[in-house]
């Protein structure tokens, strides 16, 4: 049992306790909080499968966290207005279940991720970041320039959506939920990095030649990295959209795409528990120095260049020792 | 059979041509030497065949044509390269740098194991941590998870203590005894001549001798390799 596992393990042992503390101490507010957090982890975990293990340095990981909170938003209008989302040959209803969306938004954001994939993986280092700049750009301005979504103004959802034996509406249970999903995500990614394929990609990151003599193909690798970091991201978004039952193109924005960098960075990135750490840190700073002053990311910018000049492992390295993730 | 075939094989870096006509064939099973002074294009040969740089003229694999398939498609079709220098995944270790490589066939962790034992020992230490010999083994132990008909054995003895040396070429005598087709590139001819059936000189980017073992007298080693 190493020093990182016993921080991890606090960490997740606090993700528990604050919140419970919040129900006794009857602080919704705070739940909110956790829930923002827990949230943010899950998206910069999906991100940490593509940049962490994949060495693919995305900026435009917006395009999944929104077209997840998307797939929520027109699915959840579809059903409270009663109008179907097509009727055509067949006809395809909104609905107001979690687990469909959450399905759909993985979905469609892994299909996205696909795609973008496809053609910004023939670029590498600043002509990768610039292509996904790119991708995110135009869904940015897409769904702008959607009207039958909202358009510049977002998509308002009434009722939150609901899941078969919980109270969605009671905010401990949502956060439960949300916390289940970040749980079974960093299980899985400990269960890739392990893997074969995560092994390969992790080489692939490092000595992509030798990747191709062994008869891999580091592309396809990271491709596949993508998309399940882009599903990932998406189903965060779907989540987030559900938070805050609205859904607005911010989501799909450039400073989107680099917040969940932030979070990853911070954290420390291909660490198991860095997006959450980075996370968590992220929307304590915004809670209580955005109390102090509007201005409070001036300060983040500076943890941020800390972080990076002084503790390349991010928050768990800094705590942990620089060495392999988990060596 | 004929596993691998080259014909007239030229190449260049950029504008300065480095292989000028090679020739070389190696049937399913043979151990094949391949040697050459310094800068004479035996790696340049093993980096067109791996298809690690773009080549002309015929170059075939089990019948199918190689010229123009990516490096990771070549591998998948089982040449399997232990490159000049090791490059193991320094970061991962043993154990998960044979995993990473692995694909079914009866080449598993545990028969490479039993080829070099130390690396049984070794199997949890990163591969950043192995001596240079470990790291030689590692990297062919790498090579053979990925199940290949022919090992590329580049320089695979070189700058290792005479013992792992001799370990080294002991794992080469039982692939050889288990049927691997090989091509083997050192600058040791004792080692070579109880290694391999037959060898071929390289001399500036052409392959200017070539014959079973037991022709390849001293007279013709000094005058193409100089010993």
């Amino acid at each position: 049992m190493n020093r990182e596992w016993l921080l991890n393990a606090a960490l997740l042992a606090g993700l528990v306790v604050v919140p419970g503390w919040a129900v006794w101490a009857d602080e919704p507010f705070t739940i909110m909080l956790a829930t923002r957090a827990v949230i943010f982890a899950l998206a910069a975990a999906g991100l940490n499968i593509a940049l962490g293990l994949g060495g693919l340095v995305s900026l435009g990981h917006a395009v999944f966290f929104g077209i997840g909170g998307y797939a929520m938003g027109v699915l959840a209008s579809h059903a409270q207005n009663y109008t179907p989302l097509y009727d055509g040959v067949f006809t395809i209803q909104g609905t107001k279940s979690m687990p469909v969306i959450w399905l759909a938004a993985a979905v469609t954001s892994g299909l996205a991720a696909w795609l973008i994939g496809v053609l910004s993986l023939r670029t590498s280092g600043a002509y990768f970041i610039m292509i996904t700049l790119a991708f995110g750009q135009m869904a940015y301005f897409f769904a702008i320039s959607w009207p039958a979504y909202g358009g510049e103004d977002g998509l308002s959802i009434y009722v939150r959506n609901g899941f078969p034996g919980l109270n969605t509406l009671d905010p401990i249970q949502f956060y439960g939920l949300c916390l289940a999903w970040l749980c079974l995500v960093l299980w899985g990614y400990a269960r890739l990095r392990r893997s074969p394929f995560g092994l390969a990609l992790d080489s692939a990151r490092q000595v992509p030649d030798r990747v191709r003599a062994v008869g891999l193909d580091p592309r396809r690798l990271q491709l596949v990295a993508l998309v399940l970091s882009g599903a990932v991201t998406g189903l965060a978004g779907a989540l987030f959209a559900d938070l805050n039952r609205f859904v607005s193109p911010s989501m799909l924005s450039w400073q989107m795409s680099g917040e969940i960098i932030v979070f990853v960075i911070i954290g420390g990135v291909a660490r198991l528990f860095g997006p959450v750490a980075g996370a968590v840190f992220y929307v304590m700073m915004e809670h209580w120095l955005g109390g102090i002053s509007d201005y409070w990311q001036i300060f983040l910018g500076l943890v941020l260049l800390a972080v990076v000049l002084f503790g390349r492992g991010g928050l768990i390295g800094m705590i942990c020792g620089k060495g392999r993730p988990d060596a | 059979m004929t596993l691998l075939s080259l014909t007239q094989l030229t190449a260049s870096y950029g504008a300065t041509q480095a292989l000028f006509g090679v020739d070389l064939d190696i049937a399913a099973g043979e151990a094949v030497a391949m040697m050459g002074r310094n800068g004479m294009g035996k790696t340049t040969t093993v980096r067109c065949i791996c298809r690690m740089m773009p080549a002309q003229g015929t170059l075939v694999f089990d019948g199918q044509d190689l010229s123009r398939l990516p490096s990771h498609r070549a591998a998948r079709l089982g040449i399997g390269l232990v490159p000049e220098g090791r490059r193991c995944f320094r970061d991962l270790s043993v154990a998960e740098n044979l995993v990473a490589a692995a694909r079914p066939g009866a080449w598993h962790a545990g028969r490479v194991e039993r080829l070099f034992p130390r690396l049984g020992e070794r199997r949890r230490q990163r591969a950043a941590s192995l001596s240079g010999g470990e790291q030689q083994m590692l990297a062919i132990g790498r090579a053979l998870m990925t199940n290949p008909r022919m090992l590329i054995l580049d320089e695979a003895t070189e700058g290792l203590a005479p013992t792992v040396r001799a370990e080294i070429w002991a794992a080469i005598a039982t692939l050889k005894a288990d049927g691997m087709a090989m091509l083997v590139i050192d600058k040791s001819l004792k080692e070579l001549r109880g290694a391999c059936d037959r060898a071929v000189i390289l001399e500036r980017g052409r392959s200017v001798w070539a014959g079973p073992m037991r022709a390849l007298t001293t007279q013709v080693a000094n005058t193409h390799l100089g010993l």
